[in-house]
């Protein structure tokens, strides 16, 4: 039964405006379908045009219908995202603030630079919408240095226009992986130097967060859906999708095609079939990275019969994290790909806990070994899980259960190559590095 | 009525390795190769709940706090 409050799709859009009423878009590309020609920035006027203005939710109706549309986080936790507006809602006496995260760290993925820069309005949109149901007067844009022109004009153009209620702020998000961690993203905002993650312990950044109060971080392309369910409600974000991964989910897809494509694809179906590849392509690649540098590798087969869901993802030790899709070519060394992402995301550790600065070095090391000379390797190929073992959990945020989550199940997928590596020693191959690593990471401050 | 449950939660921002929690709380803690603290997760035994606190309470760093479980 429809929530009475529930606006039906053409409701507002239609009003008094004289327009044609808005059609909810039907097949799978949703978020996209808003995209301009050429990737150009989709301005105000024409963002109202293809989807009219977001309805007014009244009181807390807007939280059981996110509750009703199964929208889960696409940062890369897939926490519900419904849950997460109630508790930063009802976590204290003072106005929230609402983050709408794009830093995107993550070198694999491009999708968010592909929303902010493209679609801010539709990121906009669910940033205030997220305002004005956590009831917070101001909002931050947290984006990397390229996006900042496309943000800032969006603003500019909705503040003439009086479209929001609450101040909207751009800060910028440094070009690190761990920016867009969570309180590390609190930490730019408030100005501290360096902007590393921080430990929470008790109180979480959604109950004390930017300046104390309570705290809404969340990832742009999340921001983007909610946006389209304020508009057509959550029976439409359920049509495509899993009752468990409801809706459709941005990816970024590496090595499939001559270069990277963002692609909008219906959650739960099967990811082959997203690859446009059958069962029979298991061999024209090595394996599949699935999430990013803090998600993990499936088997050419299972990847490509698997349904793309965080759910299945995360029964091969993998998680859908930021939406990367990275096919492994065949004519690369896995490890030695797997060496350079760790050496990178060890030099991307915050530098501040003890068990990841000790622990994701020695790690780096041995990784490295059995890329590059398998014969140092002392212990065998077993040393490297128990080294995984001694820093998962034990960060002040999930750099390292990442970090270990990556090399855990490279080993599973690689363990023949592995194997090889022991008995005759490492590849010789003049492939060039197929894994995108930035070009200048110097280290994080350390404290 | 229910008597309250312990754990220790650990900052390992703060945590510098000192190693002093290891020693006065074996039965929960150990020290990785490094000598930073491995914490035994979940409630603390009743029987050692004085030698928890002093654990946490002598940590140089103040990086270890002894918590009320709530549920």
């Amino acid at each position: 039964m429809m929530n009475p409050a529930t606006p039906t799709s053409t409701a507002r859009s239609s009003a008094g405006s004289g327009r044609p009423a808005v059609r909810p878009p039907a097949g799978a590309e949703r978020l996209l379908a808003g995209v301009g020609p050429q990737g150009a920035a989709v301005g105000l006027v024409e963002h109202l045009d293809r989807w009219g203005s977001v309805p007014t939710w009244r009181g807390t109706t807007f939280l059981d219908e996110l509750d009703a549309s199964g929208l889960r986080g696409h940062g890369g936790a897939w926490f519900p995202v419904g849950t997460k507006w109630r508790s930063v809602r009802k976590a204290g006496l003072r106005s929230p603030v609402v983050v709408a995260n794009g830093a995107e760290g993550e070198p694999a993925s491009g999708k968010d630079r592909v929303l902010v820069q493209q679609l801010p309005h539709l990121v906009l949109d669910g940033a205030v919408l997220a305002a004005a149901t956590v009831g917070a007067g101001r909002v931050y844009v947290h984006v990397p240095s390229g996006a900042v022109p496309a943000v800032s004009r969006a603003i500019e153009e909705r503040r003439r226009a009086g479209l929001d209620p609450c101040d909207i702020e751009v800060v910028v998000a440094p070009d690190r992986f761990l920016a867009g961690q969570e309180t590390a993203a609190v930490a730019t905002i408030i100005g501290r130097k360096p902007a590393t993650p921080t430990f929470v312990g008790l109180k979480p950044i959604r109950e004390q967060g930017v300046g104390g109060r309570p705290t809404l971080v969340q990832n742009v392309e999340s921001l983007a859906h909610a946006a389209l369910i304020g508009r057509f409600g959550a029976e439409w974000f359920r049509r495509v999708g899993t009752p468990q991964s409801p809706g459709t989910v941005l990816l970024t897809v590496t090595g499939r095609w001559a270069e990277p494509r963002i692609v909008e694809a219906p959650l739960g179906v099967p990811l082959g079939e997203i690859l446009q590849l059958g069962l029979g392509d298991a061999r024209s690649f090595q394996g599949v990275l699935l999430g990013g540098y803090g998600g993990g590798w499936v088997t050419p087969h299972d990847a490509l019969a698997m349904p793309l869901t965080e759910e299945a993802a995360r029964e091969y030790g993998s998680s859908l994290g930021a939406g990367v899709v990275a096919l492994l070519p065949t004519n690369v060394c896995p490890l030695s790909e797997v060496s350079r992402v760790v050496t990178y995301l060890e030099g991307e550790g915050a530098g501040q806990c003890g068990p990841c600065v000790n622990g994701l070095a020695v790690l780096a090391n041995a990784v490295g070994q059995l890329a590059y000379r398998p014969n140092a390797l002392r212990g065998g190929v077993a040393a490297i899980p128990t080294l995984c073992g001694l820093v998962e959990g034990r960060g002040a945020c999930r750099h390292p259960d990442g970090v270990a989550r990556f090399v855990r199940t490279a080993l599973r997928v690689y363990g023949d190559h592995a194997a090889l590596h022991l008995q005759r020693g490492p590849c010789h191959t003049s492939a060039p590095p197929f894994l995108p690593i930035p070009a200048t990471a110097p280290r994080q401050g350390a404290r | 009525m229910k008597r309250p449950r312990f754990t220790l939660v650990l900052d390992p921002i703060a945590c510098d390795g000192h190693g002093v929690c290891a020693e006065l709380l074996p039965e929960c803690i150990r020290l990785d190769p490094w000598g930073f603290p491995i914490i035994e997760s979940g409630e603390i035994p009743v029987e050692l709940l004085d030698h928890a606190e002093r654990a946490a309470v002598s940590c140089p760093r103040m990086a270890l706090t002894l918590v009320k479980l709530t549920s």
